[in-house]
């Protein structure tokens, strides 16, 4: 019980410190500079706009560096040294005053701690405020998020009607450079964007499921155990490459290979089909689906196995008849999430798909997706305010409901199977 | 001189459904079973009893090789169903485990419907051409696991929904309805009230007429009311084996006669 007395000292005192330290380097770089920039002779910063102060600044700063280019004017080289100093003082009040608060605080705590005071409630409660704090910055990042991926949307929704978005067929996110130009009026229906994701995804479930389900049902049942504990890790190797690595592989290997192949048979194949990219995601999602499937299957209980066993089933029989289907929901919130993830997937198909949107479903053609969209639209110079730009905001939004959906159906169906044994 | 060898061979292939020779099983360093040698009859229920871990359940899963399905279990010497050796290559355990059926100690129904889970031996094992015909088995099965009437109106609702004592019952129904010639009861009342277990008694004692029963029980009183046979297992080592009213009349061994007035166990 008397350590909680030195515990709640120690957080009465480290919590507040913390605090005002990391309050204080925040704030030191921007106070020194204004101090520094207030400091010049009058009239030297005259006729610069924003921009130019601060270029001004930083090369005050570099100088204050050491790194002088050119000659530089006095009053910089001036301003240079008070802006040294400046640092100099603003680590010694730093010092002073932790030095102080820690000492009032100490006192401070001293005063409150006696034999009968109640430490444990008093540590608890300040345990359980910074436990509310971190919780509360997660939900208020994720709030943030929301709030203005929402207020992107809905500006661009301001250009772009809802109706014509979400059920237009054509996708040309191009805005007149010009107010003369002749060129399209920019068409932004997503229809045939979201086609490529799911035409994509599908490629990738039709790869991912039935190899990571039977991996998982033969390393879960079959497999000798010295085989499971070499297979197991690799197959968790094959979860921790980057995705930019199977990008690498989609179009070095996958796509010349799928390409040469259709052409040895007359067909005609797209340099970045919608195959190369949804084959190599469903690579990625092996894994995934894999340890999602071991995981359920490991959750039936051992007298399942008995049971059925014990009846003269063969280990196949108890796997169809009875291990399988008692898994199947966590199996299926498995494929879902993986389902999520491939929708999410950006590095592969940006590297591996195409760019141009077309209504098709056909995955030896190229096609495009969602988050490809997004990144194009995005890395363009045009300003954040033309639908062009917003557009990506509105199909991140899609992505985001679409996704929240599945993963909330997936969670519910994991959750729901997990109590049946309990 | 052949002719004493085949009447002598005759009279034990009724009497005799399951010798054992010298068994010894070891889980990785642990010694379970300990030279085990027994002679279990056909159409008789015979008891196996002993204080816990004394390795009751390990030398029932021996009869039906369920121990095959544990890594670290190792089973050494000869056990013969109807003289025909159940460790031997030819044999395939899962012919064998529909021939002995098993009642665990926990109830174990699938997360299938009622129906389903009788349904499952006889499906794997063909027993059925039809489909009435697989509705008279499962009722049979039921009305032999005293547990009918209760859930003639819900066959397609989940066994695991049942009760406790239900699922137990169920399960029963569910080893009997594949109609094997052995049936293994690792302490099947364990979860059962005192009318659900006077039912399963009553129900163990009808399996007799066909069946050769071994049970696992910890209730004494069960064990003198059920079984004509009786085993007493104690530290891996089979102590005692006679007729029920012997044992617990006039037991031979020091050892048996503590546990059963109390004193050990
Ligand atoms: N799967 C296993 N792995 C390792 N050791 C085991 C295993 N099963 C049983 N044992 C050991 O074998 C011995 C006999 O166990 P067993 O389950 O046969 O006892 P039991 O007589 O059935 O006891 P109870 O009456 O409590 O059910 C015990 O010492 C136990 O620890
Ligand atoms: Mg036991």
């Amino acid at each position: 019980m008397t350590s909680y007395h030195g515990m709640f000292s120690a957080l009465l005192i480290l919590v507040p410190v913390l605090t005002f330290i990391l309050l204080w380097i925040a704030l030191q770089g921007p106070v020194v500079d204004r101090i520094t920039m207030a400091g010049l002779p009058e009239g030297v910063l005259d006729g610069l706009d924003s921009g130019g102060v601060q270029l001004v600044l930083a090369e005050i700063k570099s100088v204050s560096r050491g790194q002088i280019f050119g000659t530089p004017e006095d009053w910089k080289i001036a301003a240079a040294g008070r802006y040294v100093i400046l640092h100099d003082r603003a680590d010694w009040w730093l010092f002073a005053a932790v030095t102080i608060l820690s000492l009032a605080l100490l006192a401070f705590a001293r005063s409150r701690v006696a034999a009968d005071f109640r430490a444990r409630q008093g540590v608890e409660g300040i345990v359980s405020g910074l436990m509310i704090f971190c919780s509360t910055v997660a939900i208020f990042t994720t709030i943030g998020i929301i709030a203005s991926l929402s207020y992107e949307t809905w500006r661009f929704f301001e250009r772009v009607p809802v109706a014509e978005f979400l059920f237009g067929l054509n996708w040309e996110p191009q805005i007149p450079l010009r107010e003369d130009q002749i060129a399209a009026k920019g068409a932004f229906g997503w229809l045939p964007v979201i086609l490529g994701t799911i035409v994509i995804t599908v490629v990738a479930l039709v790869v991912a499921v039935p190899v990571g389900l039977f991996s998982a049902i033969y390393l879960n049942e079959f497999a000798p155990k010295r085989l499971r504990s070499i297979v197991k890790p690799v197959l968790e190797i094959l979860a921790g490459v980057p995705t930019v690595v199977y990008g690498f592989f989609a179009i070095l290997v996958v796509a010349p290979a799928i390409r040469s192949f259709g052409q040895s048979i007359g067909l005609d194949v797209a340099p970045n089909t919608a195959l190369a990219a949804g084959g190599v995601m469903g690579i990625m999602l092996i894994p995934f689906i894999s340890s999602f499937a071991d995981d359920a299957l490991s959750a039936v209980p051992q007298a399942m196995r008995d049971g059925a066993l014990g009846l003269g089933s063969t280990r196949g029989e108890m796997m169809t008849t009875v291990l399988f289907p008692a898994a199947l929901p966590g199996i299926v919130g498995g494929v879902l999430l993986a389902v999520s993830r491939a929708i999410g997937e950006t590095m592969i198909v940006v590297m591996a798909a195409g760019l141009i949107a077309k209504m098709t479903i056909n995955p030896l053609d190229s096609v495009t997706t969602v988050t490809v969209q997004i990144v194009t639209l995005l890395i363009g110079d045009t300003s954040f305010d033309n639908p062009k730009t917003l557009a990506a905001f509105a199909l991140g939004m899609m992505l985001f409901l679409v996704t929240l959906m599945i993963n909330i159906l997936a969670l519910r169906i994991v959750r729901k199977y997990r109590e049946a044994y309990d | 001189m052949n002719n004493m060898r085949k009447i002598e061979r005759d009279v034990k292939m009724t009497d005799t459904k399951i010798t054992a020779r010298s068994v010894n099983v070891h889980y990785g360093d642990t010694h379970a079973i300990k030279d085990v040698d027994v002679n279990i009859a056909d159409k008789t229920v015979t008891a196996f009893i002993g204080p816990s871990g004394c390795g009751k359940s390990t030398f029932l899963r021996c009869l039906n090789r369920m121990n095959d399905t544990i890594d670290i279990c190792r089973v050494t010497g000869e056990i013969k169903i109807d003289d025909k050796d159940i460790n031997h290559k030819s044999v395939d355990p899962v012919q064998l485990r529909a021939q002995v059926g098993m009642v665990f100690q926990k109830p174990n129904p699938f997360p299938k419907s009622i129906y389903d889970n009788i349904a499952y031996g006889p499906r794997i094992h063909g027993l059925s051409k039809s489909k009435s015909e697989l509705d008279e088995i499962v009722e049979r099965a039921l009305r032999r696991g005293a547990i009918w009437d209760e859930v003639k109106d819900r066959l397609d609702q989940p066994g695991t929904g049942l009760s406790g004592g239900q699922q137990q019952r169920l399960c029963i129904a569910r080893a009997v309805a594949t109609e094997p010639e052995v049936l293994l009861m690792d302490e099947p009342c364990s979860a059962l009230d005192p009318i659900a277990t006077a039912q399963v008694e009553e129900l163990i004692d009808e399996l007799r007429q066909d069946y050769s029963v071994v049970i696992v029980t910890h209730s004494m009183q069960q064990a003198a009311r059920v079984s004509q046979k009786t085993a007493f297992f104690h530290l891996g080592n089979l102590v005692e084996f006679n007729d029920t009213g012997e044992i617990f009349t006039n037991p031979s061994d020091p050892r048996t006669e503590s546990y059963i007035t109390g004193r050990i166990g």
